[in-house]
């Protein structure tokens, strides 16, 4: 394979981009078996501080049960300031013009009507929640917690851009990786900050308190905010707490919620306390058993007829996978000009839809040069990489389009930037993506930079931590 | 505070006193195996072990009749199917930590993690066979090292006050089993030790009852006498002053019961209250006259009547 290649850190083998210089001087001044020993001191802390993910039905040897680290690498993934700023601009512009959509969507659908998204992708969708409509929710935000996966790939010129890849707009997780990945690097290698102006990431908490606490309905002043989690078995259970802890709110399970005279109240040591706001790290489909999922025992029963009553708010609303599922997405950059009247700051990844006729003949054709993605597949399932896929893989997925073209995307293969990366072998590139994450309340904010991941299997392009993705932490650089 | 986070910090608390109190009865007994003269008492004392904790039917189930100091050892330390086991008590505990994890202090989740964590690896290693006192030895001391990291660290709000409620009333009940079973053991019911050999047995026992609770060098300070079992009683059961008697133990409960009782823990508190002040107005030979066993089997019902009141009452409320 010959795609172009771009490297954040390395322009050529000879030449170090300008914003790596500081840190490649540093990095050629490490002794090996220094840096071989703080990556181990580093999974020791993470071990320590339990900063695990848990895997279904896997049980280590040690002992540790279900719970594995997220490999994490030493050489930090460096954005320049300028760089940073409009892809902040982006962000906020992208994610206004989402909210602008879910709202649109469960009122008055001008955005159908003007023919620019066709009704049946909304009204098909699994995502769209018909239970929504009409309902007003708070400042008319939808998704109060966003991540955007964004990628960087080389354009004819060799020079990278930005690419948005995916919204993420249900439960986006990994925040709590890039705040401890950062402590981590702190408390490894103190000395870096020093000589670096690294932007801060650890007010992330405070944001989103205050995000949640906007949200919430206008009966109080004072709002109890919660973080209701599926419990310690959930893969994410490690950052629900740990979100709970650093905003200092309780955590809850389903269980510990109940409805009654259409208010939601936990059950406390002192007698019921009212919930005003819910930041749910729960699906859609088992927040209410009376609604979605009946055999649901992860969420709360009458809770969305409080929600529709406005007594409580839930972040993110709930219905509004609509709007990141991987066939809305490639009408995003038209909703922005719609909603917002502005051209899109951030570029979508050009898209093939097996809906459109004229794509779905193209997807066909040229299959090995394709991402193909299932539209309603997530966490890297689903998918086929088609420079990456043997000849009868290609040929079971082709099966799999024409036999339900509408639920297929395709997208040219980016060839997703690469960063240095300890490897067994020494450090080698290894390609990359980053997820900001972009709160909605009172004004749409973030904190510089997001959550690196990094796929550290050589030639992947699959960055996910249940795919044996790692993580890295994330500099914006201050000019 | 949430129910539900109440309850597992009560239990985290619970899990890792029984913990560290069953490494005391192993350690005390194992040390007790050592000496050649006390080999009978050690064997009384392996038997007792498992009838304190009730596992007498489990164990041999397991091992069959025969109670080696090998088998005891595994059943108490290390096999997971055996719910009283160290292993099981200190992962119930570490789950229960996890559980509420945001509800602990940084310091206090890491201490219990990591008690985990090495727990793993030394019965991996084969240090434990080696040298079980070691091992018994850092059980205690990571309890130690819990409850001041608690102590030390944690805001003295609600969470703070369950924590240590579980604390107690696990700890009032082991010290109760303990004393019940060991002076079961002796079968003239401890009066009347005539020969010399029975004397000697005597100090052994009574003796390794003291160290296992930490209470051998307090007695000589307290008393400044030879040991009897009628003091040894008195100061397990009825010193405030002593930390692992029941007197001190009820007394936590109560301080840290009064502190978070809400609208209907009224008569739980008063039954706490009750319990407290029967241990603080009572005499050892008005107890011990009216029968030890009868005493402690009464008292065992009553702490397990106040964990399920507590329980009812603000851990799992059916509100």
């Amino acid at each position: 394979m010959s795609r172009p290649m771009f490297d954040e850190m390395n322009a050529s083998p000879s030449e170090v981009r300008a914003h790596y210089q500081n840190y490649a001087r540093w990095l050629a001044q490490q002794p090996e078996d220094v840096m071989a020993a703080r990556r181990e001191e580093a999974e020791m802390i993470f071990r320590r501080v339990g900063i695990t993910f848990a895997v279904y039905g896997a049980k280590d040897e040690d002992g540790s049960g279900t719970e594995r680290l997220i490999p994490f690498d030493l050489i930090p993934r460096i954005i320049p300031a300028h760089e940073w700023r409009s892809m902040e601009e982006g962000l906020v512009q992208r994610v206004t013009a989402l909210n602008r959509f879910i709202h649109d969507v469960y009122h008055g659908q001008e955005i159908i009507k003007a023919g620019i998204v066709p009704a049946d992708q909304i009204f098909q969708n699994a995502q769209f929640r018909p239970e929504m409509m009409g309902v007003d929710v708070p400042h008319q935000i939808y998704s109060h917690i966003s991540g955007i996966d964004i990628v960087r790939a080389p354009n004819a010129d060799g020079v990278g851009e930005y690419y948005v890849l995916e919204d993420n707009l249900r439960v986006p997780s990994g925040v709590s990786y890039m705040l401890e990945d950062r402590k981590m690097m702190m408390r490894l290698f103190p000395e870096l900050f020093g000589e670096n102006r690294v932007a801060p990431v650890a007010h992330y908490p405070d944001l989103l308190l205050e995000t949640l606490r906007a949200s919430s309905p206008a009966t109080t002043a004072e709002p109890t905010v919660v973080v209701l989690t599926p419990g310690m078995y959930n893969s994410a259970y490690f950052e629900h707490a740990f979100l709970a802890q650093q905003m200092g709110i309780e955590l809850v399970e389903g269980q510990d919620l109940f409805v009654k005279d259409n208010f939601v109240y936990m059950r406390t040591t002192r007698g019921p306390k009212r919930v005003d706001v819910i930041y749910r790290r729960v699906d859609d489909d088992f927040l209410d058993p009376s609604v979605f999922r009946p055999t649901s025992t992860l969420g709360c029963e009458g809770l969305l007829g409080v929600y529709r009553s406005g007594n409580v708010a839930i972040c993110n609303a709930v219905g509004t996978g609509v709007a990141d599922d991987k066939s809305i997405y490639p009408y995003v950059p038209k909703m922005i000009e719609f909603y917002l009247g502005q051209k899109p700051i951030l570029n979508n990844v050009p898209t093939f839809m097996g809906r459109e006729p004229e794509d779905l003949k193209y997807m066909m054709a040229n299959m090995k040069d394709l991402v193909v993605k299932e539209v309603h597949g997530a966490g890297g399932y689903g998918m086929l990489v088609g420079p990456a896929s043997t000849k009868a893989e290609i040929e079971d997925f082709r099966k799999a389009v024409a036999a339900n073209p509408t639920g297929y995307i395709a997208q040219p293969t980016l060839s997703l930037s690469t960063c240095p990366t300890y490897v067994q072998s020494g450090v080698a590139p290894r390609h990359i993506d980053l997820r900001p994450f972009v709160l909605s309340g009172k004004e749409v904010q973030m904190v510089p930079g997001g959550l690196t991941r990094v796929a550290l299997k050589e030639g992947s392009l699959v960055v996910n931590s249940s795919q044996g993705g790692g993580t890295k932490d994330t500099w914006i650089l201050e000019d | 505070m949430l129910s539900r986070t109440a309850d597992h910090l009560f239990w985290m608390s619970r899990y890792t006193e029984r913990a560290e109190n069953t490494a005391r009865m192993l350690d005390v007994n194992y040390q007790t195996s050592l000496l050649p003269q006390s080999a009978a008492v050690a064997q009384v004392g392996w038997e007792g072990l498992l009838t304190i904790s009730e596992l007498m039917y489990t164990y041999t189930q397991k091992y069959g009749k025969d109670i080696t100091p090998r088998n005891v050892l595994d059943f108490m330390v290390r096999d997971e199917a055996n719910p009283s086991s160290i292993y099981s008590c200190l992962r119930a505990a570490r789950e229960n930590a996890r559980a509420v994890r945001g509800a602990l202090t940084t310091e206090f989740w890491e201490t219990q993690n990591q008690t985990w964590l090495e727990l793993n690896r030394m019965l991996k290693s084969k240090n434990f066979e080696r040298d079980p006192g070691e091992f018994f030895e850092w059980v205690k001391f990571r309890s130690h090292l819990s409850r001041g990291v608690a102590i030390g660290t944690m805001l003295q709000d609600e969470a703070f006050h369950f924590y240590r409620m579980g604390t107690f009333l696990e700890r009032a009940d082991n010290t109760a089993r303990l004393l019940d079973v060991k002076f079961h053991a002796v079968h003239s019911d401890f009066f009347g030790a005539a020969s010399e050999l029975d004397q000697e047995y005597d100090f052994y026992h009574w003796s390794a009852i003291l160290r296992s609770v930490s209470g051998f060098e307090v007695y000589r300070k307290v008393y400044r006498d030879v040991i009897t079992p009628e003091r040894v009683a008195e100061l397990l059961i009825l010193r405030a002053d002593m930390p692992r008697s029941l007197a001190a133990s009820l007394n936590e409960v109560v301080n840290n019961l009064s502190v978070v009782s809400n609208d209907h823990s009224g008569e739980t508190l008063r039954r706490a209250g009750k319990l407290k002040a029967d241990l603080q107005y009572a005499r050892i030979d008005e107890i011990l006259s009216t029968g030890l066993h009868a005493f402690l089997t009464q008292f065992l019902d009553r702490v397990n009547e106040l964990g399920g009141r507590i329980s009812q009452d603000f851990l799992v409320p059916s509100h």
